[in-house]
């Protein structure tokens, strides 16, 4: 099921402003990356150069190469919709389609893509619902909006509807920033569940649970305003926050960047 | 806190948190005290009558009620009853003229409000008899309405589909500045283009060469008045629907055709069907296009696309102003079935919506 990320020179642009420069980056199956570093560096947008939602922004636009299991996902004749289904992501904000229903909300990826079967789409949800660890809490409502959720239900119903398309890749663009601790470390678990079956790519600005969560650590960083992101260093996540080889990110972690 | 800083009090009593009130028998008196002297001034002096009076005890009311409350409670709380009171009487200022109208048309207009009005036409109805009714008109709005309803709903969301999501550089600002010029063309205009286009043009093509009117002609017409309201209410309530919305289903791997299908255009539909029931009752009252290019007619006539037809706005206009004296009745009914019309297509507007959209 999952699959091994490979940027070789990516660099992406807003218009003719140029947000990160020649990433190159080597992301493992079965684990869980963390990409770290200040705001404005470039972490989400690279994040988001790995599912081609970048390029949803008028202007924006990719160069450099992006494989997945030696399969470039800028390629010509790839469909977009399928990359998108094979990386699968869930965004900062828990953002559950406000007219559906919590069932509706977690098979919305099957049943947009055509999927119509009554069984095959409840047993996708549960299975969904489960793996996300929220089928206990809504199994009773499943019918109820899926906006009516606390946040961190939310979340965890953005991620269940995530992995419900059965993705190879899921990324994660800062998933617990708007969450309570309690919610945080429910997703957190969650995703130490999930590295067993899918590759798992994690943007967080916080540091104690990129340690917690990765197994393996990016740290970006921009030297100036304006100027592109770049990455720093990119390494095991003990070998980052116990002695990482580059000042700058030593700096960053023990809080005295700049 | 403040318990322990002041223990000279009770708890729960700090003077410091609390201020004294305006009893509202001392507001009331102070009304009164307003309608008093106003009412003296007005027919004691006997300038004016009970309209100066109201004016006149309002004015009294706020100065005495400022007076009172500061002097009670202080300045800040006697601003803050001024404004409350002027804001609330604007409010039921600007329901004056709302509640007048509802009350004229549904007063003037329940005297042939009968089963005679809503089954006759004015067929062989001469200046002496009293019955005949609006069938024709009803029959007209309702054809016209949909008609042009049917035109413009699919086109004008589609338009503004186009401008919201797809649409970039200068063919979008181009249409959205039409769109913006439509909006400000008078009925009238609207009316006199269609009657060159399609009536005087057109029609002659499938009528023997002579040219005629139609209600299919008058549904153009409202057509044109309908779409700008309509893509540009549609437009506004896309530009709403936030962006994360749109992410989320891409990164489901849900094309983009498929992600404005099912959940753009669902969290938007309140708002995009309140934007079309008002260009529909925009549409249904107006009265000079009908008058223009579908004639009216005395009689029903059922088929939209061949001869005269009447509609209920044009109806009221000609009963209005007919030297019978039964024809003003018809004229507020015929109005009276017109608000009534649009209120119950709105209502059903809005359960619509709200059936798509679940319960919180």
């Amino acid at each position: 099921m999952a699959k091994r990320v490979e940027a070789t020179g990516v660099t992406a642009y807003y218009g003719s402003f140029k947000a990160i420069d020649d990433i190159n980056l080597n992301v493992e199956p079965k684990s869980v990356t963390a990409l770290i570093g200040p705001s404005g560096c470039g972490k989400s947008t690279f994040l988001r150069t790995i599912n081609r939602m970048h390029e949803v922004l008028p202007g924006a636009r990719v160069e450099g190469r992006l494989t997945v299991d030696d399969e470039d996902i800028y390629a010509k004749d790839v469909d977009v919709t399928a990359v998108r289904r094979m990386i699968g992501m869930v965004f900062q904000r828990p953002n559950p389609f406000p007219t559906m229903s919590i069932f509706d909300n977690v098979v919305a990826g099957l049943r947009l893509n055509g999927v119509r079967r009554k069984s095959v789409l409840q047993e996708a949800a549960e299975k969904a619902l489960v793996s996300a660890n929220l089928w206990d809490e809504v199994k009773d409502r499943l019918g109820k909006p899926g906006a009516g959720l606390s946040g961190g239900q939310q979340q965890r119903l953005c991620i269940a509807r995530t992995i419900a398309v059965e993705p190879q890749v899921v990324l994660m663009d800062e998933p617990c920033s708007a969450l309570d601790p309690i919610s945080t470390l429910a997703i957190e678990d969650l995703m130490f569940k999930l590295k067993d079956s899918y590759t798992i790519i994690i943007v967080t600005h916080n540091m104690q649970q990129a340690a917690r969560v990765s197994d393996r650590t990016a740290f970006f960083t921009i030297d100036r305003t304006g100027d592109p992101g770049r990455l720093v260093e990119y390494d095991t996540t003990q070998k980052m926050f116990s002695s990482p080889s580059e000042k700058k990110t030593e700096d960053y972690i023990t809080g005295r960047f700049g | 806190m403040s318990t322990v800083t002041s223990p000279s009090f009770a708890p729960g009593q700090d003077p410091m948190l609390r201020r004294r009130r305006t009893p509202l028998v001392a507001l009331v008196g102070v009304a009164a005290v307003a309608l008093g002297v106003a009412a003296a001034v007005c027919y004691g002096a006997g300038i004016g009558g009970w309209v100066l009076m109201l004016v006149m005890a309002a004015f009294l009311y706020l100065v005495g009620a400022f007076a009172v409350v500061n002097r009670i409670e202080g300045r800040r709380a006697a601003r803050d009853r001024t404004w409350s009171t002027l804001i609330a009487s604007a409010f039921i200022l600007a329901l004056v003229p709302l509640v007048s109208v509802v009350w004229t048309l549904i007063s003037k207009g329940a005297e042939r409000f009968d089963a005679n009005f809503f089954s006759t036409s004015l067929n062989n109805i001469g200046a002496r008899d009293p019955d005949g009714g609006a069938v024709h008109a009803i029959i007209g709005t309702l054809e016209q309405v949909a008609i042009a309803a049917a035109i413009t709903i699919p086109l004008g969301v589609a338009a503004a589909i186009y401008i919201v999501e797809y649409g970039r550089g200068k063919f979008t600002t181009l249409i959205r500045f039409f769109v913006d010029v439509m909006t400000g063309i008078p009925s009238i205009v609207a009316g006199l283009f269609i009657l060159s286009f399609w009536v005087l043009l057109v029609s002659p093509i499938y009528n023997n060469g002579q040219p005629q009117f139609s209600g299919f002609a008058a549904a153009l017409a409202l057509s044109v008045l309908m779409l700008p309201t309509i893509v540009r209410s549609t437009e506004e309530m896309l530009r709403l629907v936030p962006a994360p919305l749109r992410e989320g289903a891409y990164a489901l791997g849900v094309p983009k055709w498929k992600t404005i299908l099912r959940v753009v255009i669902p969290t938007a539909l309140p708002g995009i069907i309140t934007g079309i029931m008002l260009s529909i009752a925009r549409a249904a009252g107006e009265t000079a296009p009908v008058l223009l290019v579908a004639g009216g007619t005395a009689a029903v006539n059922i088929n939209p696309f061949n001869n005269n037809q009447s509609s209920l706005s044009l109806f009221v206009f000609q009963q209005a102003s007919d030297a019978s004296r039964f024809a003003p009745p018809r004229a507020w009914t015929a109005a009276l079935t017109l608000v009534a019309l649009v209120l119950i297509l709105t209502v059903v507007a809005k359960l619509f919506a709200r059936r798509n959209r679940i319960s919180r």
